[in-house]
């Protein structure tokens, strides 16, 4: 339900100092039953920041990994798949998503290929940002996608019209990214109150109101929030055990951020 | 790149500020005290404008190339392409301009002179202004120490100081000498300003002023003193 993106904030690239803080983010995630760690060969060295944290928490065996294959040149896909493994140091990807849709019919041939060999658990395609959406929505209809990942928050909603209710008719699990907007939407929302009535759903900030929004929406299988911080991270993972919105406070929750 | 207008400058930003500045402080540490070694060589090149000899160029050329050539190996390539895959071209941009420079400087005998006017003296000031000021513009914004960027070993003060010798080179405006800076500082802007730093004005501003006295550099000298006895004699009338 929730889950660990690695977009920025693991990239410190040698840092030994910020390398071992987000060890301790990861031993946060797991230690509260966190399980999806998303990352993509096109977030500098977030990869080989995964794999030594994982080396150091003796590679948990509830990890779930996720990463991306990204890059303009088809041929190009299983070499770098295979650098992607050795950053992360697992024995097999659980899921391996094109990027962005870049090149992605090449791409989604190799992986489709890797899935029947054993070599990964299963595939998927990721967009942000609202681009692509009518690709996107063609590709999800002719191929046996295992997962999708878009864009999806209280504001950025448009994924709720098509791409959502196809992925519940299809059984393709979603991935919902830039659940904050990459910090911007938590900025915004600080500047005003929680509202009295989050406390029903079990909320006591912003960033728990922002997932549980998406984690209630029952076409989604996980959100997945960056954090530097060991406290946000436990604070994002408490949504996983609370209280979820119904469709009445969800419409309640949209109304209220749109009023702001 | 597909729908390439729905991305902003912060899309391409692939780290935070505090692991672009702690990067700094990292590689300071590590080659200390190159900074030394870099500053004396920056008052070395500034005593050389002054030198009239022959060779006074090629000397001039070789110590920026150097620092160019620094800055590409254990700045760009050691240490930025860790969080930024597109270090790699930089790094070759700037040996690409480290070979330019003793290409011209060199080979093809170019001297460092600035002239009593206003190019010259700007162009000085520009040299000093990277040399001297740039590096306390970190600190003066609440940043360490020890994350201060210094010429010969920081790419935006060696950029700006060597745009601002490149005013001052010898026959016509060494456009091919500043290609390289000025896309530097338009990166290097663009990357200061997705992370919401207020020096993103700097490098900014250091280009805008030296594409200008270049443009106006590229005049011919005598077409340029009539204009400006031209707009003298228009403000003399009443």
């Amino acid at each position: 339900m929730v889950g660990l993106g690695t977009w920025i904030t693991f990239n410190v690239g040698n840092d030994g100092e910020a390398r071992d803080s987000c060890t301790e983010v990861m031993r946060a995630f797991f230690a509260a039953g966190g399980r999806l760690i998303d990352s993509s060969p096109m977030y500098g060295s977030s990869q080989e920041v995964i794999g030594y944290g994982l080396g150091k928490l003796g590679r948990p065996e509830s990890l779930f990994s996720a990463d991306k294959v990204w890059t303009s040149s088809g041929s190009a896909g299983p070499r770098q798949v295979e650098v992607s493994r050795q950053n992360w140091g697992v024995p097999r990807f659980d899921l391996l998503q094109v990027h962005n849709l870049l090149s992605w019919e090449a791409h989604l041939q190799t992986l489709l290929a890797k899935k029947a060999a054993g070599e990964v658990r299963y595939v998927g395609i990721t967009t942000s940002e609202g681009r692509r959406h009518g690709e996107f929505e063609r590709i999800m209809r002719q191929h046996p996608l295992d997962f999708i990942q878009v864009t999806y928050n209280v504001l950025d909603r448009e994924v709720e019209a098509r791409l959502l209710p196809l992925a519940r008719e299809r059984g393709i699990a979603v991935i919902a990214n830039r659940p904050f907007q990459e910090g911007a939407l938590l900025d915004r929302l600080a500047r005003y109150p929680l509202p009295a009535w989050a406390a029903e759903i079990e909320c006591r900030s912003w960033a728990q109101f922002v997932l549980k929004f998406i984690a209630s929406h029952p076409a989604v299988t996980c959100a997945t929030p960056a954090t530097t911080r060991v406290d946000h991270v436990r604070e994002n993972m408490e949504v996983a055990y609370g209280r979820l919105p119904d469709k009445a406070t969800r419409a309640r929750m949209v109304a209220y951020v749109e009023g702001l | 790149m597909a729908e390439w207008w729905t991305y902003s400058l912060s899309d391409f930003l692939l780290f935070s500020p505090r692991t672009y500045y702690r990067l700094f402080e990292l590689y300071n540490r590590a080659i200390w005290p190159m900074q030394l070694v870099a500053l004396a060589l920056g008052a070395a090149i500034l005593g050389l404008l002054r030198v009239g000899a022959a060779w006074q160029g090629r000397a001039v050329a070789v110590l920026l190339a150097a620092c160019w050539a620094f800055v590409a190996w254990a700045f760009l390539l050691e240490r930025y392409s860790t969080i930024n895959w597109a270090a790699s071209y930089f790094a070759v941009a700037f040996l690409l301009e480290a070979l330019l420079l003793l290409w011209r400087g060199g080979l093809q005998g170019l001297s460092f002179r600035p002239t009593p006017d206003l190019v010259g003296r700007a162009a000085v000031s520009i040299f000093l202004f990277a040399l001297v000021l740039e590096p306390l513009i970190g600190p003066l914004l609440g940043r360490p120490w020890t994350q201060v960027e210094v010429f010969g070993i920081a790419p935006d003060p060696t950029v700006i100081a060597t745009m601002g010798l490149l005013l001052v080179a010898s026959g016509r405006v060494a456009w091919e000498l500043l290609v390289i800076p000025l896309s530097w500082c338009a990166i290097s802007g663009a990357t200061l300003w997705a992370m919401g730093s207020s020096d993103a004005v700097v490098p900014a501003l250091a280009a805008s002023l030296v594409l200008l006295l270049a443009i106006w550099n590229s005049f011919p000298r005598a077409d340029r003193s009539r204009r400006m006895s031209r707009s003298r004699e228009e403000a003399a009338t009443p």
